[in-house]
């Protein structure tokens, strides 16, 4: 058996035993700076601009769904069902799609959207980082198939960086089947180092961040 | 007689494009990783690395536990790890896979550990289609080569042969704005990944109290191999576990910045088994192929287990002076550069390309950009010595078999024989009745018989048997 004899080599070369429990690891290292909502976000407009992608702020959601509305105009997009987009009516805007249930629609509908809308469960300011976890109303395809990338959180999910992530979820895999972070458009870099957006991924990506103060739209 | 590796050398060095593109290439990707680990940009950088390299010792030290507990998790979520001693066995766990699911199609993210298995050339000997989906690996797999470097696998190419390549394999007008290039592979790619029944990848750490697997990337193509296909599998050395999901704090950090200068690669993929109840994408079959081929052999040398640290950043490769010189393909395994120094010759056997490590100059550059603080020049010398002590006892092997190959030449020649057996008494009887053979002549006596003669002794000659039959037969006549 392979599994036998890999683990039997392992525990060979460490002269461990079967079943021995593992040292203490040392302790993991998190460090959060104090980081005031202000510069937080202004922290995170220049990271995610300085990667070519778009920030965004406005003071309610209802804003917010207006700025959707006015960047997408009548082209195709695809929304998910996050609560929070619902409450901006994001998808009851005329050219959105929403509210799938057969997975085959879902990628058909990506892979024709121009735009991808999606929320954010947190966002870092120190590297202009989405992170979203995977789920029923957050699907994967969502923020991969279409060429441009929206997202619309709260300011209040505005976190520091991935050590207060890490710190605030420190076992994401419970939550999620995956956890993805988005740093900035979809890039490479692997034709001669020459710098080009929209690999295979959202070759824009828009933010915006909401003022958290107000709940309705 | 020049040997074929120097040969091939010498062909680089005197391609002064290639030259050209090399150095251009690291330069670039050194000044980026230099903007991001400064004391202004990171702060913590240093004490990062310790942090980093203390808990992959520990990790290891520990790996049994860590390996049991990450297929314990990766089961409650509903996925499988699938254990192979080498390459063919997680070559084989794939192609029946294949077999069951009825697959046409496997779409591939870049992942050295399947490059050290040839895991693509295997599949496609077996006729199922493998595609590679990170750019520089698809315009590789194209060009039928093999990566130029561990983070930039065309970094060898210039726009204009990649525009050839295309127009060649793909049948697409040639184009040489890479802007227009990438477009292309996005078109042609895109239909793959949507037709895709199975999605591999590799691993960039395993994170054993999540069983989540974790892929950075920039492109994206990591992100819908896993997300389109339905069945998803990760190969990974054994070595890819870390304890704890807060460890990736450290990691991550680390990672980006030292390939490619940037603090978080674009994507960040943590990764739990299968889709979950009620998601309408995500692969429906999640799998982990644990592979060993050779690192366990690692493990067992306490020193030079830290070969085992590596994160593949590629870091080292683009600060070896060597390197920036000979280029990626001049290595005579998958792993280039430095790091592939130390790891080629424990992994394929110390004697297979027995240069390798004696190709550096030790300016320890290597060791100084390491996220990991693996201690390459320390570890290089200590290869060196092995490969001398084995040098040495094979050329005292090859010494010894040409003696008794000698002795068996004159024992089938009767006539022969008795000559060399007269001179060597003759040579001896000089000193017969006057003692033993510690004293033959300054001839014998000198070289490496010399240690021979010091400990051994025998009577002096006598007349030989032959010489003893011959006066016997002729009185019995």
């Amino acid at each position: 058996m392979p599994r036998e004899s890999v683990l039997h080599k392992v525990r060979t070369a460490l002269a461990r035993k079967v079943g021995q429990p593992p040292a203490p690891a040392p302790p993991p290292r998190l460090s959060i700076p104090e980081l005031e909502p202000q510069a937080r976000w202004e922290r995170f407009a220049r990271a995610l601009e300085k990667l070519g992608g778009k920030a965004q702020r406005v003071s309610s959601p209802a804003e917010a769904g207006r700025a959707v509305a006015a960047l997408i105009g009548d082209r195709p997009a695809v929304a998910s069902e996050a609560p929070y987009l619902a409450q901006c009516g994001i998808p009851r805007l005329p050219s959105v799609q929403s509210g799938f249930r057969d997975p085959a629609a879902l990628r058909a509908a990506c892979a024709a959207a121009e735009f991808g809308i999606t929320s954010a469960d947190y966002a870092l300011a120190d590297t202009g980082t989405l992170v979203i976890a995977s789920s029923p109303r957050e699907p994967r395809l969502i923020s991969l198939l279409p060429p441009v990338h929206v997202a619309v959180l709260p300011a209040e999910r505005l976190l520091t960086g991935l050590d207060e992530l890490l710190a605030l979820a420190p076992a994401p895999a419970e939550r999620t089947s995956a956890l993805v972070l988005i740093t900035g458009p979809s890039r490479t870099a692997d034709i001669e180092q020459i710098l080009v957006r929209g690999v295979h991924g959202p070759g824009q990506i828009h933010v915006i961040v909401v003022d958290g103060r107000e709940t309705t739209g | 007689m020049t040997p074929l590796y120097q040969i091939n050398i010498r062909k680089t060095l005197a391609d002064a494009h290639l030259e050209e593109a090399i150095y251009a290439a690291t330069a670039r990707l050194m000044d980026h990783r230099r903007q991001v680990v400064g004391p202004q940009a990171l702060p913590d950088y240093q004490e990062l690395r310790e942090q980093a390299r203390r808990i992959k010792q520990h990790t290891l030290e520990n790996l049994d536990a860590y390996l049991e507990q990450f297929e314990a998790q990766v089961q409650a979520r509903g996925g499988v790890v699938v254990w192979a001693r080498d390459g063919g066995e997680a070559a084989d766990f794939l192609l029946e896979l294949a077999r069951r699911k009825q697959a046409r199609l496997i779409v591939k993210s870049k992942s050295m550990t399947t490059e050290e298995i040839g895991l693509r050339e295997r599949l496609e000997q077996h006729h199922l289609e493998t595609v590679e989906t990170d750019l520089g690996e698809y315009i590789i797999q194209l060009a039928q080569e093999r990566p130029y470097h561990i983070v930039a696998p065309a970094l060898h190419k210039t726009r204009y042969e990649v525009g050839e390549i295309f127009r060649r394999r793909l049948g697409v007008p040639e184009e040489t704005v890479p802007e227009k290039q990438t477009k292309i592979a996005r078109r042609v790619l895109r239909q793959k990944f949507l037709a895709a029944d199975i999605g591999v990848t590799g691993a960039n750490f395993l994170v054993a109290d999540s069983g989540a697997v974790v892929l950075v990337e920039n492109e994206g193509n990591a992100r819908l191999t896993t997300s389109a296909p339905r069945i998803h599998v990760a190969l990974a050395g054994i070595e890819k576990l870390i304890p704890r999901a807060q460890d990736l704090a450290v990691f991550l950090k680390l990672l980006g910045r030292s390939a490619t200068g940037q603090p978080l690669t674009v994507y960040t993929s943590l990764l739990a088994g299968p889709r979950r109840e009620g998601e309408l994408d995500g692969p429906e079959e999640f799998y982990v192929v644990l592979l060993d081929n050779g690192r366990t052999r690692v493990l067992a040398d306490r020193d030079k287990r830290q070969s085992l640290y590596c994160i593949r950043c590629g870091a080292c490769l683009n600060h070896c002076p060597v390197y920036r010189r000979i280029g990626g393909h001049n290595y005579p395994w998958v792993y280039s550069g430095p790091i592939g120094k130390i790891i080629s010759p424990q992994f394929q056997g110390l004697m297979q390309d027995p240069w390798l490590p004696f190709a550096s100059s030790l300016c320890a550059a290597c060791a100084e950009v390491c996220p990991v603080k693996i201690e390459i020049p320390r570890l290089l010398l200590e290869l060196r010595a092995e490969i001398v002590k084995t040098w040495r006892r094979e050329r005292q092997k090859r010494l010894e078999r040409w003696a008794f190959r000698l002795w068996a030449w004159a024992m089938r020649r009767p006539r022969i024989y008795e000559m060399l057996a007269l001179a060597a008494g003759a040579l001896m009887g000089e000193e017969a009745g006057r003692g033993w053979l510690a004293k033959a002549p300054a001839l014998l006596n000198a070289g490496p018989l010399r240690a021979w003669f010091s400990q051994r002794d025998l009577p002096p000659p006598g007349r030989t048997f032959r010489q003893l039959w011959r006066t016997r037969t002729a009185r019995v006549r």
